[in-house]
């Protein structure tokens, strides 16, 4: 009995160090996309192995300086001190862009709002606007959505369409993306960002316009590629230079046009 | 041969407790020391100055005050005490706006000379307020840093803003978790005492062997299921249910996490009540009825002050489990840091808060001590909790 556990446990840890582990984590927005790629990768290239989970970009980037991670997803720029951070335990940090994705803002399917402007938006998320009368909708209070503060979504949303402002308090925050989707599905007053892959028939995607109401553009890849719609932020993977030759296949992968296929089918938009 | 068993075993029994013990200690020391380092701590993020020009009378502001500047509600400087001038805000961003391509050239290289033109940009405008990294801060004698006061225990516990990672200054106040926290899991074992403890008596006194032998095993099972698929449970089901019923905006309240830990509890509740109740002693419930008390008065008069302490334990577990639930609450309670004022708003607790954000929380950043300072309190409430309940059932004993 002994034996075999020995044995087997030899066998384990043999097995363990001939197959080439990746670790990734980070972005739920990202996350969908660097798992189809994943399994695709791993069709090609027998014997390799990668893991990917998801918990937010903060909670990627932490993992990376902390090294429990080998590729951090974000879909934010790195912050400064984490930058830092990186910087004091002697590793740098490399940065490509895999992807793009346009944010979308959602309202529950019954809301006769179908178009907002920056202004407004900002308006309703730092709890300036409070009411769906305000903006030319029914007269209900507004219900606001959005997502933890370790989501990269929560920091794009903020520095592009908040214009660096600080969320109302009584903003709700969600733990997930699907979950947002979920509670604008069935709340009447609500409204949301998520991203334009996670965009369902029981939510409905608003026009929004960054020019003071000149014009407004409803998100969709084609829009989001002629750079019409205003909210589109670059998908990042994050790796430190001692783990390049490691990583290096997985990420060209990506930027092949194989790998660009992945990202139009999961509904992002490609780099080219 | 038996002596040395004897002897082993007990040592064996002696070690493992001490390193139970050890452990346990271990984990509060370790708790309490990383959640107290967060007061005395300037609530800017590392590496980050303030800067302005040195005609501004202001040196030195509140995270408070910090905040309405860079979202823009104060826009005077006498607001916050200088002169009536209003503030320029200025983020490393914003330098293009000031200068233009040919005369920044070079500064993507260079950190040195950007600081240097940002320095020079803050020395002209004397409204000006710059969000700049520190590492190559470039003073001249126009400009001046200004100090953030420091995060303080009154501000701690008083402040009613949790924005633990709003830039530049972090607000850490917990009122809105703490009351969060207090209104879910008191208003959730409101709801399960009730129900577990009918279901205890009747499982352990009226049921049949058939129907308990069929009930309990159920029960047990209630406890067995992760607790993400009540949380998700909550979301489809309660959450809709509690909008309609109360005709509310949002569904996402306060009840309807407390509805979700309330079935939650339920199952360690009434296990642990109902074994309390059927390991009263035969004797007394058969003089109960000898004297011509009916079943019912039996119940209540003998069978329940018997089992008090048991019951009393099955109440501090079922306190245990709605406090310290994370995952569950996370999804259906809406997660608004705000006061609430009913329990039909949504509410943020503090496992929940813990739970979202200890994963981005940079270790021994402001952030993770903040975190742990919450564990502290929550740790502190659950001790509260049993102190009293031991406190009341052992007064209890006594007079019996």
């Amino acid at each position: 009995m002994k034996k075999t556990i020995i044995l087997m446990a030899a066998f384990l840890i043999a097995a363990a160090g001939h197959i080439q582990a990746q670790k990734i984590k980070g972005s739920d927005t990202v996350l969908p996309l660097a798992q189809k790629e994943a399994e695709a990768f791993m069709k090609k290239n027998k014997g390799s192995r990668i893991t990917v989970t998801g918990g937010g970009s903060g909670v990627g980037i932490s993992a990376l300086i902390e090294n429990t991670t080998d590729i951090a997803m974000a879909s934010r720029k790195m912050k400064l001190s984490e930058k830092m951070k990186v910087g004091e335990s002697g590793k740098t940090s490399v940065e490509t862009v895999i992807a793009y994705d346009a944010l979308a803002v959602i309202v529950n399917p019954t809301n006769a709002v179908s178009q907002l402007t920056r202004e407004q938006l900002e308006g309703i998320f730092t709890g300036k606007i409070k009411n769906w009368k305000e903006v030319g909708g029914e007269n209900m209070p507004i219900v606001v959505y959005g997502r933890e503060s370790s989501s990269g979504t929560y920091d794009f949303f903020k520095e592009h369409v908040l214009n660096n402002k600080n969320y109302a308090p009584s903003v709700m925050s969600m733990p997930a993306t699907g979950a947002i989707v979920q509670s604008v599905s069935q709340t009447k007053g609500a409204i949301g960002y998520v991203g334009l892959a996670y965009v369902e028939k029981n939510v409905k995607a608003i026009k929004v316009s960054f020019d003071k109401g000149k014009k407004y553009v409803a998100p969709s890849v084609a829009t989001a590629k002629d750079k019409s719609y205003p909210i589109v932020r670059p998908l990042f993977f994050y790796y430190v230079t001692g783990s390049a030759k490691m990583v290096k296949p997985f990420v060209d992968f990506i930027l092949s046009a194989e790998g660009q296929r992945i990202v139009e089918l999961e509904g992002f938009i490609t780099l080219k | 041969m038996k002596k040395i068993y004897e002897k082993a075993a007990h040592a064996v029994l002696f070690a493992s407790s001490t390193v139970s013990i050890i452990t346990v200690l271990l984990i509060i020391l370790f708790l309490f020391r990383e959640g107290l380092g967060l007061f005395g701590q300037k609530p800017i993020e590392d590496g980050q100055v303030l800067l302005v020009n040195k005609s501004n009378p202001v040196n030195k502001l509140t995270s408070d005050e910090l905040k309405n500047i860079f979202d823009q509600e104060y826009t005077n400087w006498k607001t916050v005490g200088g002169s009536n001038d209003s503030i320029l805000l200025f983020r490393i961003d914003d330098i293009f706006n000031y200068y233009t391509e040919e005369e920044l050239a070079g500064v993507d290289t260079n950190m040195q000379l950007l600081n240097e033109k940002v320095s020079e940009l803050v020395g002209k405008q004397t409204g000006m307020v710059a969000f700049i990294p520190e590492k190559q801060l470039v003073l001249n004698d126009k400009v001046k840093t200004i100090e953030v006061e420091p995060v303080t225990v009154s501000g701690f516990f008083g402040g009613e803003l949790w924005f633990p990672t709003s830039q530049p200054a972090a607000q850490f106040g917990i009122l809105p978790l703490l009351s969060g926290t207090l209104w879910v899991s008191l208003l959730a074992i409101f709801i399960a005492l009730p129900f577990g403890l009918a279901t205890a008596v009747y499982m352990a006194e009226i049921a049949r062997p058939s129907v308990r032998n069929m009930l309990k095993p159920v029960v047990e099972l209630l406890s067995g299921i992760p607790s993400v698929v009540y949380g998700f449970f909550g979301l489809i089901v309660i959450v809709p249910l509690v909008q309609q019923l109360f005709s509310l905006p949002v569904g996402e309240t306060g009840l309807a996490g407390s509805i979700v830990l309330a079935i939650m509890a339920l199952p360690t509740i009434i296990t642990v009540a109902e074994d309390s109740i059927r390991n009263t002693p035969r004797s007394m419930k058969e003089a109960s009825l000898a004297l011509g008390a009916t079943h019912w008065q039996t119940i209540y008069r003998v069978i329940i002050p018997y089992a008090s302490s048991g019951i009393t334990a099955a109440v501090i577990l079922g306190i245990g489990r709605a406090i310290g639930e994370t995952m569950a609450v996370l999804m259906v309670t809406g997660n608004a840091a705000i006061i609430p004022h009913t329990i039909l708003q949504p509410m943020r607790t503090i496992p929940a808060t813990i739970a979202a954000e200890l994963g981005e929380a940079a270790k021994g950043g402001m952030h993770y001590k903040a975190l742990f300072a919450l564990g502290c309190i929550l740790f502190l409430i659950t001790l509260l909790v049993n102190i009293t309940v031991e406190f009341i059932s052992g007064g209890k004993r006594i007079k019996r």
